[in-house]
């Protein structure tokens, strides 16, 4: 990679592409990056239909296809189908269809429609996990179940819609349910038998949150005794949140594992006084043992739902007269995060998109300030906050491209009004507090795609959408990205410029993952998978009344008119230039 | 029409609107035995062979239907039992939407009764032996009034929730469909 004046991705968790996608992130360091390169500004423009496929759901579809030598594999929302598509055929007939057979009432407990964020292939095999709280393992030639594993627990609302992560002999998976009173964890598995090597829990005493000697916070706020106890109300801590829904980064060199923590329960913030740890922040840990290495809290006692889950981009960039090796994240909180990954120390924390709640980051105690006047207090209503709760931006993962040293984050423009209430703690149930109403921020368009620099520290360029961009990002070595919107339409745009190249209609709103293959025929293929829902499209997912603006926590309110402009439905669409 | 004639109608007319004020109002006590379980509503979606309709309305149903005091009780055990959490104020999330005019199971308050008592497969928690049979016939009450079903004066014009949507005498009725209609 040429080391000039911009951010690359480090050669161990980014190897050359081979030309399949096996894991959501694409590698490691979870670019998002396909280094094909036949697909140009010049020529996207032709680009047209290869083949398409249902999928044969209609709840939302987050998951990423993946291309392993010739087979693609697509997991599908609950009923968490497995698919394998031949590659090697015209019109990419199935194969084998694995169905796990998870228990109904698991959508009872899942707060955000029942999705699943994809699988992992590895060493033969596909790695995934169902709505109930299983993990399993399948043969990727012949669609046999290698291993399964029972790790969430539906009656205390645990349920798991994450995409594991394979590094280094472990599948590390992590629970959802920060909406139901559960206690977050992230476990690994024995790659070959589904057998628990570990378990690191996000909340509790130190010996369950696998904190010992080599814990070293780079922050003082983090460092202490139990800080996992303390920093809540007596017994607060079991059912405080802290899951692990999102997304995994691993760095060979250093053989750590991070992983960020979602929102603490209830969102009701009266009731849980104190520091929440751990939280909505990240998390270093030895993948092998699971000991923590470091831990930094990005926001601490979290009043809004800023989960603290995005995604982690491993990245060396120049920092001063350096080179750092560092992370890269635009966080819920509005503000994309660069953190040196070997301490935790956060070289910078500037805003992405519009945030009145918080003043900024405290770069000496790494402390995020919150405005007092935004604080919600039970019984009253907090009007105007921004980012709402899925912050300013959610779960769906920005691409790096190292061509052109950009970061490129779909994301969200929405403000909220919030009423915190008392939340009675039933098992199974939800536990939240809080009637939630959102609606577009300034400027009243609901979602951008912004290319940020993040060396400099600025936007290079924005595209503003009117809804929320739901869909993650691809980035490619062509200099084209693509990302889709809740109203169907997947986008090629100019790495360089955004300026829009090509766009094709699908025929439900796009929240799925595009990827990027080299076909059996040698011909670079984008492949994305359509099928509104998530939080953002409950409201057709889940047929909701839209005459509640608290729907769907709020956010039916931000989105009452997507039900007349797309309909759910879950379809493979897959492209490539024409001979 | 003689004014006598007039006077008299106007008078029953005016008691048969008192009479139905006080059946609106009136707050049976917890003491009042009731049935011992909750029915088993039966599925208005589904044939009954042999016979041509779905079987009548659970006697008890009158006590809660339509009734303020049943309806403001389940509107307060909606949020304590976390409803709210699954069903919003009515718009749905995590649980189908409870405003509209679908009823998966049944939009009949004996139907409804037995959806929270029994729970149902895709999600639906069983509340018996959690709440009592009053308690689950209180939130049947409130639940059916969400889709506008019952009379306007029977529900609160006040907004139980502070930032949110418009009180339920404001709420939109939405006309049940075909079967989930007959409410006897």
């Amino acid at each position: 990679m040429p080391a000039g004046n911009h951010a690359v991705a480090p050669a161990a968790a980014a190897p050359a592409d081979d030309g399949n996608w096996v894991m959501p992130g694409k590698n490691y360091a979870a670019t998002r990056f396909s280094a094909l390169n036949q697909i140009t500004p010049a020529n996207v423009s032709k680009l047209a239909l290869a083949f398409t496929f249902s999928t044969a759901t209609t709840k939302g579809f987050e998951a990423p296809p993946l291309v392993v030598n010739g087979t693609m594999y697509v997991i599908t929302p609950f009923p968490n189908y497995l698919y394998a598509l031949d590659l090697t055929k015209p019109g990419a007939p199935a194969k084998w269809v694995f169905k796990p057979k998870p228990a109904a009432a698991s959508q009872g407990v899942a707060c955000c429609d029942v999705v699943n964020r994809g699988a992992v292939y590895d060493s033969g095999r596909i790695f995934f996990n169902t709505l109930d709280g299983q993990t399993f393992a399948v043969d990727a030639n012949s669609g046999k179940m290698a291993w399964h594993a029972q790790l969430g627990d539906i009656q205390k609302g645990e349920t798991i819609t994450m995409a594991p992560l394979v590094a280094a002999g472990k599948v590390l998976v992590g629970n959802s349910g920060g909406e139901m009173g559960v206690r977050g964890w992230l476990a690994a598995l024995d790659e070959g038998s589904g057998k628990l090597a570990w378990k690191a829990y996000n909340t509790g005493p130190d010996k369950d949150v696998l904190i010992g000697s080599r814990f070293k916070p780079f922050y003082a706020m983090d460092r202490g005794k139990d800080l996992g106890v303390s920093s809540w109300p007596p017994d607060a801590w079991k059912i405080g949140g802290a899951t692990t829904w999102g997304w995994l980064a691993y760095d060979p060199e250093t053989k750590l594992v991070f992983y960020g923590t979602s929102n603490p329960g209830p969102w009701n913030a009266d009731q849980r006084p104190g520091d929440n740890k751990w939280s909505a922040g990240l998390f270093a840990r030895d993948v092998s043992t699971g000991e923590a290495v470091w831990h930094y809290q990005t926001t601490p006692h979290d009043l809004f739902d800023y989960d603290d889950v995005n995604e982690i981009i491993l990245a060396d960039i120049p920092w001063g007269n350096a080179r750092r090796p560092v992370l890269l994240r635009p966080d819920r909180n509005g503000y994309f995060y660069v953190i040196d990954r070997r301490t935790g120390q956060v070289l910078s924390a500037t805003p992405y998109g519009f945030i009145n709640s918080t003043r900024g980051v405290d770069l000496k105690s790494g402390r995020l300030i919150y405005v007092a006047d935004k604080e919600p207090k039970a019984g009253r209503v907090t009007r105007d906050i921004c980012p709402a709760s899925p912050g300013a931006k959610d779960w769906n993962p920005a691409a790096f491209s190292p061509v052109t040293g950009l970061v490129y984050i779909p994301h969200n423009n929405l403000c909220m009004d919030f009423s915190g209430m008392e939340a009675n703690y039933i098992s199974g149930t939800p536990y939240v507090g809080a009637d939630v109403k959102m609606y577009a921020g300034p400027g009243g368009n609901r979602g951008v795609l912004t290319a940020w620099d993040p060396v400099n520290r600025r936007p290079a360029w924005e595209i503003k959408e009117d809804l929320p961009l739901w869909s993650p990002a691809l980035a490619t070595a062509g200099n084209v990205v693509f990302y889709g919107t809740m109203d169907g339409w997947f986008k090629a745009v100019d790495a360089r410029n955004g300026k829009l190249l090509w766009q094709f209609k699908a025929g439900s709103g796009i929240i799925g993952q595009p990827i990027s293959y080299r076909g059996p025929d040698g011909r670079q293929y984008i492949a994305v998978i359509a099928g509104v829902g998530g939080w953002a499209g409950a409201i057709v997912s889940g047929q909701m009344d839209p005459h509640d603006p608290t729907g769907a926590l709020g956010f039916a309110n931000a989105m009452k008119d997507l039900p007349m402009k797309t309909t759910a439905g879950g379809m493979l669409y897959v492209f490539t230039l024409p001979r | 029409m003689s004014s006598l004639f007039r006077a008299s109608f106007l008078v029953a007319v005016t008691s048969a609107l008192a009479l139905a004020g006080c059946d609106r109002e009136e707050h049976h006590s917890r003491a009042k035995p009731i049935g011992e379980t909750v029915p088993a509503g039966e599925s208005p979606d589904t044939i009954f062979p042999g016979t041509s309709s779905a079987p009548p309305l659970d006697p008890r149903a009158v006590l809660y239907d339509n009734n303020a005091n049943a309806i403001a009780q389940g509107q307060q055990l909606y949020l304590q039992m976390n409803c709210v959490g699954c069903h919003s104020h009515g718009g749905g999330g995590m649980g189908p939407p409870l405003m509209d005019d679908q009823w998966r199971y049944g939009g009949r308050i004996d139907q409804i009764a037995t959806t929270i008592a029994e729970g149902r497969p895709n999600g639906m928690p069983s509340w018996r032996g959690k709440l009592t049979e009053d308690q689950i016939w209180d939130l049947a009450a409130y639940v059916r009034s969400l889709s506008g079903l019952p009379s306007k004066d029977a529900v609160s014009s006040r907004a139980e929730s502070m930032s949110a949507g418009t009180p339920q005498s404001l709420t939109p009725h939405a006309e049940p469909k075909n079967s989930d209609a007959p409410q006897q």
